[in-house]
């Protein structure tokens, strides 16, 4: 590796630095051999020694993270779309086909993982050349995170458009890494759910659902809407009416959306979104890396368990009638809840204010459901509305802290 | 007494070199030099001149805006040079020292026979004052101001750090004088001492013992004030380490300016770790001497964590007890190998991206100089907040220094802290951000504001 690196030094080098013939592309390269090799920086003073954690390895370990629900999305991808055409009702669906489903998942996913981080990191790269500073990490995982919040059928162009705005609008003008007030991934969702509401909703998470309906390859009866946008058909309706009663019987324990299966994630649902299993992977790797704050997750899910109890205990419309603990394995709320809600840049960043941030998160995230079936995707409300509030969560318990030592400063002056 | 603290927040971390309990003389070293670098905001202004003969007790400079501290020479010999740096700052007054000590009489007297203001006048005149410090601020005490309480260091807990029995034996007649005097000066006020639970070297002193365990920094004075009697705005703490104690307390019993100091050389480029007694300024030369493994080295004056870079022949800090030779980090790292996507079964982290969290306690890592990645802005949180045993919240405090918010660090805590309470945060900072010399630009800032 010794061979490499000098010949990077020596030779590569000189062509991007200051008078180089490629010095435009400084950042680039700059960036390329830092992620090849840790750079020889040593420390000046103070801590002479520092510890070997830096923001690749942390960024790193959260791809790592999202492995298990990018791959089971792959895989759920291609199982929807057999279930679609019929091909898979038979006696054992889900060992069949393994390495077909996986395809046709690949297929779809991967374009939309290139578009997102070829958008991505070409801005990062303008900004960090016209800034003059190095590519900070911050997007590699953001870039997953796109992908894995999209429908499958998003077209491409709106990925494209959608990563630009979050990276530009949500990121960079706010100074880049670290210093963003809304989380980036969900940014580009939520660009996408406003600028094309047409696009976003309807038959576009199941792949191919319109072209197999036009050719009269669907199933009978198959819809291609996911879990809440069936339950968000409900409300307004009677509870015990013709409605309430078909979407209700979904969700019982023979239903497409019965408990089991939405917790493994058999649903249609984003691609990364659908296995509360695969996510909960990705939570433990979080939490016992120490990367992730469990403060977050476990608040957060206290909040969403929380509020849907409350709904149970009201019943008011039949989504309110659903369990609590099925409310939190559909649609985004476990991906919301360990992949957006604990962004260390957006969440609230005292330890006490993650616990309230945490627990609002997943409490309004299912109020939003429930109340607003215009906006059948709760949890990415939510969290962007938690994002805005948690310097306000932040202050006020900084402030109680300081009025803390306040108190002893007057308690200190009367004894003297 | 014995007011037991428990400190939960802070990390030990285990390095390589620990000295080995064995006391040595090193060869003689015949240069000496007080750096006035080493007191934070001090302006010196010189006495002696290159040439000049001094007695060990002479007044090399004093204090340009508190003339009434003096630092002294440690040894007698003649001023070697005054070595200056940007600006005609002075950085080192060099002395080649005599074959033989000389020493300048100052009288032996009885602390507790003395009124306070006799012997703050004693102290000063006799060189010893520059080794109490105070806070806020972390400077050499202000002479005209009264502490609420004064604080001992019985122990260091730094990494490597000189165990703080050991340091002490034999010392204990000069530290029971040197506390006797502490108690004069405190005038009533409290003398508080911080040592392990399981300390013997202070059995029976006349001071407020506090036993105090966990990890690094429960040895930071600052630590120990904050949970036993923390400083509001306004007041002023002192804090002396124990060795220096029993100097005051050899300066008063014998009448000579003799600030002998044991001195631990640790590390993993040393090849036998161990103690030495050396006198305050020594050029280090003769401790290093055949003793470091290679060129690839860095040798501190202090621990890892706040200590200088100094050469192999430089000279020991005036308030530092220890010496630490490491390897240098300049070796580029490859990503798979050694760099930031290996496994790391070598790397010792305080967080758990790499593996070696799970190893067992015992296990100790030889860490380098390398940054070990490259600045960034503040992302990841919680981080300062677990080896930060302090009610005050870290980033928000250093996040109002960086945008000089003066109101906003008054009311987080700056009077309390140091830079040495921030260097566990300093070495866990995923963000690589300095945040030592952050503090210190705050304190100054505050120092400034209200002077």
């Amino acid at each position: 590796m010794k061979a490499l690196h000098n010949f990077l030094e020596k030779k590569v080098k000189p062509n991007f630095v200051e008078g180089g013939k490629l010095s435009r592309f400084w950042v680039v390269y700059d960036s390329l051999e830092t992620f090849a090799f840790t750079p020889g920086h040593v420390t000046k003073k103070g801590a002479h020694i520092r510890d070997s954690i830096d923001l690749k390895r942390t960024m790193f370990l959260v791809i790592v993270a999202m492995v298990p629900a990018l791959l089971f999305g792959m895989w759920n991808v291609g199982h929807q779309y057999y279930l679609s055409i019929g091909e898979i009702t038979t006696a054992d669906p889900y060992s069949a086909m393994l390495w077909e489903k996986f395809q046709v998942g690949l297929v779809k996913t991967l374009p939309l993982i290139v578009v997102s981080y070829g958008v991505g990191l070409g801005i990062e790269f303008i900004f960090a050349g016209l800034r003059k500073h190095s590519i900070n990490e911050g997007f590699l995982v953001s870039g997953m995170l796109i992908p894995l919040i999209m429908p499958v059928d998003v077209p491409l162009w709106m990925v494209a458009v959608a990563t630009a705005f979050a990276v530009i609008i949500g990121k960079e003008v706010f100074g880049g890494t670290g210093m963003n007030i809304l989380n980036v991934a969900l940014t580009a969702r939520a660009f996408l759910f406003f600028a094309y509401p047409k696009q976003m909703s309807g038959e576009i998470w199941i792949h191919d659902v319109a072209a197999s309906a036009t050719n009269g390859m669907l199933a009978d009866g198959y819809t291609g809407a996911t879990a809440l946008g069936h339950l968000a058909n409900t409300v307004g309706k009677p509870v015990d009416g013709e409605v309430a009663g078909s979407v209700m019987g979904m969700f019982g324990d023979a239903g497409m959306y019965s408990f089991m299966d939405s917790f493994l994630g058999l649903i249609p649902g984003c691609i990364g979104e659908t296995s509360a299993l695969a996510i909960l992977i990705g939570a433990g790797i979080l939490i016992w890396t120490g990367i992730g704050s469990w403060r977050i997750m476990l608040s957060f899910l206290i909040g969403g368990l929380a509020m849907g109890a409350i709904f149970n205990a009201f019943g008011a419309n039949a989504y309110m009638t659903l369990p609590a603990v099925h409310q939190i394995v559909i649609g985004g709320f476990m991906f919301g809840m360990v992949f957006m809600a604990t962004d260390p840049v957006t969440a609230a960043q005292t330890n006490t204010g993650k616990l309230i941030y945490g627990f609002f998160g997943g409490f309004f995230s299912i109020m939003i459901r429930v109340f607003n079936p215009a906006y059948p995707e709760g949890v990415m409300m939510a969290i962007l509305f938690m994002n805005v509030m948690a310097p306000m969560i932040d202050h006020y318990v900084i402030q109680a802290n300081i009025k803390r030592r306040m108190k002893r400063t007057a308690l200190a002056t009367a004894a003297a | 007494m014995a007011k037991a603290i428990r400190i939960r927040k802070g990390s030990d971390i285990r390095l390589v070199g620990v000295a080995d309990k064995t006391l040595e003389n090193p060869a003689r070293t015949d240069l000496y030099a007080v750096k006035p670098t080493d007191f934070h905001g001090l302006t010196p202004k010189l006495v002696a001149r290159e040439g000049d003969r001094v007695k060990a007790g002479d007044v090399l400079f004093f204090d340009k805006y508190n003339d009434s501290i003096k630092y002294n020479a440690p040894v007698s010999g003649t001023v070697d040079e005054v070595v200056r740096g940007e600006k005609r700052r002075i950085l080192e007054v060099r002395i080649k020292a005599d074959a033989q000590n000389e020493f300048k009489d100052f009288g032996a007297k009885s602390a507790s026979s003395m009124s306070a203001a006799d012997l703050r006048a004693h102290l000063l005149e006799g060189g010893c004052w520059p080794l109490i410090q105070q806070r806020p601020f972390a400077i050499v005490a202000n002479p005209e101001s009264t502490p609420k309480s004064i604080f001992i260091a019985g122990f260091d807990s730094s990494p490597l750090a000189p165990d703080g029995d050991f340091v002490m034996e034999g010392e204990a007649d000069n530290f029971k004088e040197g506390l006797a005097a502490l108690k004069v000066l405190a005038d009533g006020k409290p003398v508080h001492l911080g040592v392990r639970p399981d300390s013997k070297a202070f059995n029976g002193v006349d001071a407020q013992v506090h036993q105090v365990s966990g990890p690094h920094p429960a040895g930071n004075p600052g630590v120990q004030i904050h949970h036993i009697d923390p400083i509001n705005k306004g007041e002023v703490v002192w804090t002396i380490a124990a060795q220096d104690v029993a100097n005051i307390g050899r300066f008063l019993r014998t009448g000579k300016f003799d600030m002998q100091r044991v001195v631990a050389l640790t590390g993993a480029q040393v090849n036998q770790p161990k103690y030495y007694r050396v006198t305050v300024g020594a050029n280090v030369s003769s401790m290093l001497n055949g003793q470091i493994k290679d060129d690839n080295t860095r040798v501190i004056s202090g621990n890892v964590l706040t200590g200088d870079h100094i050469t192999t022949d430089g000279f020991l800090g005036y308030y530092h007890h220890q010496i630490t030779a490491i390897p240098e980090g300049k070796e580029p790292k490859f990503l798979l190998t050694d760099g930031w996507l290996s496994p790391g079964l070598k790397k010792f982290s305080l967080s758990h991206a790499y593996p070696t969290w799970l190893m067992p306690k015992s296990k100790r890592f030889n860490l380098d100089t390398n940054s070990n990645g490259e600045d960034r802005a503040f992302v990841v949180t919680g981080q300062y907040e677990k080896v930060f045993p302090f009610d005050i919240y870290p980033v928000q405090l250093v996040k109002s220094i960086i945008v000089n918010d003066i109101d906003s660090m008054e009311k987080l805590g700056i009077y309390e802290v140091a830079p040495e309470d921030f260097a566990l945060c300093e070495y866990a900072c995923t963000s690589k951000i300095e945040v030592q010399d952050i503090v210190r630009e705050g304190l100054d800032t505050i120092m400034k504001e209200f002077s």
